[in-house]
């Protein structure tokens, strides 16, 4: 048992009015899952009884949770409110949930990206739940007349065992609204846990299998209209003037015209990052008559100059503002790479070194060097961009895909001249997130234009439009070398890396910390080519090229790669090189053995050609195994096996669910994914051209197992994604003879 | 602009829109019906399937045109009460992250499930191909389809 202070989450305890909205569809908890015949639908209450921003209790027992953060399939809606439904000790099967709005004052941490909204919130909802117990108990306790610390629950049930006296939660709800906030709450031991480490549907499953709308771009009010952009065609252009008269006379056509959304006097953060901030709109009746007239727009581009804007000094909120700009130029994915080539050889900015790593070069018997690369990558969510917003003189609504609400309230607030509390954002279940949606650019686009036409809008994105606007996986390049002695010990390691624009290397990782002489450099290249967070930033390619490496190195010493790895953790564990290692040795070794055993890797099985690869990121440690199969030329991963340690799981099958969906989206990057730019033009503009992973092309099979653990939750949206492209790398080269150093490697065979 | 004639989900509407809008934008423009999704418009993700007359078309390149008169079921209309084979299965096996694609995955397999009562993982596979999941779900639609053919087959 754990006592937290609950001045910790102080906010959370506000209460205020009641929030549902009309039209609102509910999710339930109990609804997945049942056979239509099951069970009956819930009897909502008559009255809900407040007892903080994400707990209210009905008359009947029924409880409500609120699911604080943005949902865009990792399944936050369902496993927040679980942990909840854990402290409060409820029946699951008892519980509705909502989406919370982004409202600041009531609700912590809303954010869901980093794979941090379990993380960052798993003490914060264990204390709001605790804490709503505790006021039930406290009611209890006074309208029966005996000790709080005599009275105990069950689900949804207050029991004083001495004299026999229960209440259900719902008889104690009116009460327990009134009793003033405890200072101080208990928190359940993690082996009594009854709801997390479970399996619990998806609490919006019913709904996504009607149809039902539960996304922005579903959204509709009266009078409502719809609008569409036109960006410039290439990064490093802009707008130079439009010719509308076709287009205005079009059917259903309202108006055309030119906005700017982030003016010279705006400070920006990283979430309101575009490349495109001048286009033109043209706004209409509905979206096929706009997507028409659109086409017909003329619109000459010309060459931007350099563009200087303010912009904070890091994502941080409350950093200084310093002037930042976008070079001028139309870029090419040759001159990129010839560039990266050169920075290459350049000495980097050192990250970081221990021991003589020069001088080991130097006496080194045999240096093994390879340079890897891999291209800007497009999120291609599901959902293109959209976002309704209704901007009036006193207010602004708006609605839409969005994983970091706060960020781009500060923006809005300065473009819109409208205070932060005048801004209301609903939060929309997004149809795929990757990073991509922790921008926010296209909320100011639409608030803008509703601001100008001065009525509700929908801004719609084609594809074409969402894939060409930017905010891409940036491009990278990595070049390592190992120096082994002539007993063929390896005595250096040295890392460079860079990219377009950002430097990728995280120096204080593994293998730092378990080799004597180490050096990690870096450096980065600037670019007009807006580039943002792709699911595990930098680790989408870190992984790949430091798990090829190792397998490279592992046979060039002639040693198994899950030994080898192992070896190096040794000695990270046992005699640490350095001081700053930011991983923890022995989860790292504890994933690579449990994948080791439950691939049975010892075993050979004719034509499965079979990889490995292990990565720390996000807090947390995942090992995969790939079973590759090659047929007519073509590579088929056919299984995968998947150990991960993220602490606790709080929904089981849901964490499987998405460690699955990591797995195959990482093999189809891997295999697949790019975005070539030519003349500042991205070469790639809906999915004929960009090819993604396909069913046909999705492991038969992957298994996920987690060790277990009773450490607080880490991140699971990502970790599993970083580490498989590696794997799929080193089992290419089982399979072909050849390394792969080239991302996607689709391009490394067609080519031979 | 002309009135078209559209029966959709055993539902008769009359549009007035131009009648090479695809079906798409009038499902979720004009009737609200808005399960079906759209990904990209030119027929390459099955976001947008829905029957016409029984079979499966990408409405994003269907002209409404070409549905006039014709029987369109939407994922709003493949059962009454949500609980077609499919949509148990789905709910069973919680196929869905995100869920934006999964009206499209649901209304492809109902027609594999129609043509192949038992699929095996390649006919599946190769009837789903038209669907991307951005997600990543495709092991679990896999074994949802399997499952509905079981529920299906209890059925009958
Ligand atoms: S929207 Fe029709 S196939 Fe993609
Ligand atoms: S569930 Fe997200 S795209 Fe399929």
């Amino acid at each position: 048992m754990t006592l937290v202070k609950t001045t910790l989450n102080r906010r959370s305890f506000l209460r205020a009015a009641l929030l549902a909205g009309g039209g609102m569809v509910l999710s339930f908890s109990w609804m997945a899952g049942c056979k239509p015949s099951g069970r009956k639908a819930l009897e909502m209450p008559e009255e809900w009884f407040e007892l903080n921003s994400y707990i209210k209790i009905g008359e009947n027992g029924v409880i409500s949770l609120s699911s604080p953060n943005p949902e865009f399939g990792q399944n936050v809606k369902t496993s927040m409110p679980m942990i909840l439904a854990e402290e409060l000790d409820v029946d699951w099967d008892n519980v509705v949930v909502e989406q919370a709005d982004f409202l600041p004052d009531r609700f912590k941490n809303q954010f869901t990206g980093g794979s941090q909204a379990i993380r960052s919130n798993w003490t914060p909802l264990r204390t709001v739940g605790a804490t709503a117990r505790q006021m039930l108990i406290l009611a209890a306790a006074k309208h029966w007349n005996v000790p709080a610390t005599e009275i105990t629950t069950e689900p949804g049930i207050l029991l004083h065992k001495a004299s026999g006296k229960q209440a259900s939660y719902g008889e104690m709800a009116s009460a327990a609204s009134q009793i003033p906030i405890p200072e101080e709450v208990e928190l359940k031991k993690v082996s009594d846990f009854k709801i997390i480490g479970t399996s619990k549907k998806n609490v919006d499953v019913k709904n996504i299998v009607n149809g039902k709308p539960l996304f922005s771009l579903d959204y509709k009010t009266e009078g409502m209209l719809t609008a569409m952009i036109v960006h410039p065609p290439a990064f490093g252009m802009q707008l130079k003037s439009i010719d509308d008269s076709a287009a205005i006379t079009m059917p259903g056509i309202q108006s055309i015209f030119t906005i700017d959304t982030l003016t010279g006097d705006i400070d920006q953060n990283f979430f309101d990052a575009t490349s495109f901030t001048k286009m033109a709109v043209v706004v209409g009746n509905s979206t096929w008559e706009v997507m028409q007239a659109k086409k017909a727009l003329k619109i000459a581009w010309e060459e931007e100059p350099e563009r200087v804007f303010r912009r904070s000094a890091s994502w941080m909120q409350g950093s200084e503002i310093i002037k930042a700009t976008f070079p001028p130029g139309l870029e090419s994915t040759d001159d990129h790479l010839a560039k990266m080539a050169e920075f290459t050889k350049k000495p980097g900015q050192i990250l970081r070194r221990d021991g003589d790593p020069e001088g080991a070069f130097k006496k080194a018997s045999k240096i093994i060097e390879r340079t890897y690369t891999a291209p800007f990558l497009a999120h291609n969510t599901m959902e293109p961009v959209n976002c309704f917003a209704h901007v009036t003189a006193e207010k602004a609504e708006l609605y839409g895909p969005l994983q970091a609400p706060e960020y781009i309230n500060a923006t809005l607030s300065q473009r819109l001249g409208l205070p932060k509390d005048k801004i209301h954002i609903k939060l929309a279940r997004m149809g795929g997130g990757f990073g991509l949606r922790a921008y926010g650019h296209h909320l100011i686009e639409a608030a803008v234009i509703s601001q100008q036409v001065k009525a509700p809008v929908k801004l719609v994105y084609t594809r074409e439009d969402e894939m060409t606007a930017g905010l891409y996986r940036p491009a990278y390049s990595a070049t390592y070398r190992a120096a082994l002695d002539e007993n063929n010990q390896l005595i250096a390691f040295h890392v460079k890396g860079g990219g377009i624009p950002e430097m990728p290397v995280a120096p204080h990782r593994f293998p730092a910390g378990a080799i004597d002489n180490y050096l990690a450099e870096g450096w980065s290249i600037t670019s007009n080519i807006t580039t943002g967070i792709f699911r595990a930033p930098r680790s989408n390619f870190m992984a790949c090229a430091e798990q090829s490496f190792l397998d490279e190195l592992a046979a060039e010493m002639g040693k198994d790669p899950i030994d080898f790895r192992l070896e190096l953790l040794e000695r990270a564990k046992t005699a640490p090189v350095g001081e700053n290692n930011d991983y923890q040795a022995d989860r790292y070794a504890g994933v690579l053995r449990l994948a080791r055993d439950k691939s049975n890797w010892n075993e050979t099985k004719q034509g499965i050609h079979r990889g490995v690869s292990a990565y720390f990121c996000h807090n947390s440690y995942v090992a995969e195994v790939v079973d590759l199969v090659m047929k007519n030329g073509t590579p088929k991963v056919e299984k995968v096996v998947a150990a991960i340690d993220c602490g606790i799981v709080v929904n089981k099958d849901a964490a499987v669910n998405m460690a699955e969906g990591a797995i195959v989206d990482g093999i189809g990057n891997a295999l697949f994914g790019e975005m070539p730019f030519k003349d500042g033009a991205p070469q790639k503009n809906n999915f004929p051209s960009y090819r993604m992973i396909r069913a046909n092309e999705a492991p038969k099979e992957i298994d996920v197992h987690f060790v277990g653990s009773e450490t607080d939750p880490t991140g699971m949206g990502e970790p599993p994604f970083a580490p498989v492209f590696a794997a799929v790398a080193n089992a290419l080269y089982k399979a072909t003879g050849t390394r792969f150093y080239n991302q996607p490697f689709i391009n490394g065979l067609t080519t031979g | 602009m002309a009135t078209t004639k559209l029966k959709i989900n055993g539902k008769e509407h009359a549009v007035d829109v131009d009648p090479s809008t695809p079906l798409l934008w009038v499902l979720r423009d004009h009737l609200n019906l808005v399960g079906t999704k759209y990904g990209c418009g030119v027929a390459s993700c099955g976001a947008c399937v829905v029957h016409l007359e029984g079979e499966a078309v990408r409405s994003c390149v269907t002209k409404v045109s070409r549905a006039a008169g014709k029987e369109v079921v939407t994922i709003e209309g493949l059962s009454e009460n949500g609980d077609h084979p499919l949509q148990q299965a789905w709910e069973q096996v919680d196929v869905p992250q995100c869920g934006y694609c999964q009206s499209g995955q649901i209304m492809s397999a109902a027609v594999l499930l129609r043509e192949i009562p038992n699929p095996t993982d390649e006919e599946i596979d190769l009837a789903m191909t038209g669907n991307i999941c951005r997600c990543g779900t495709y092991l679990r639609i896999r074994k949802a389809i399997h499952l509905a053919a079981e529920i299906q087959n209890e059925i009958k």
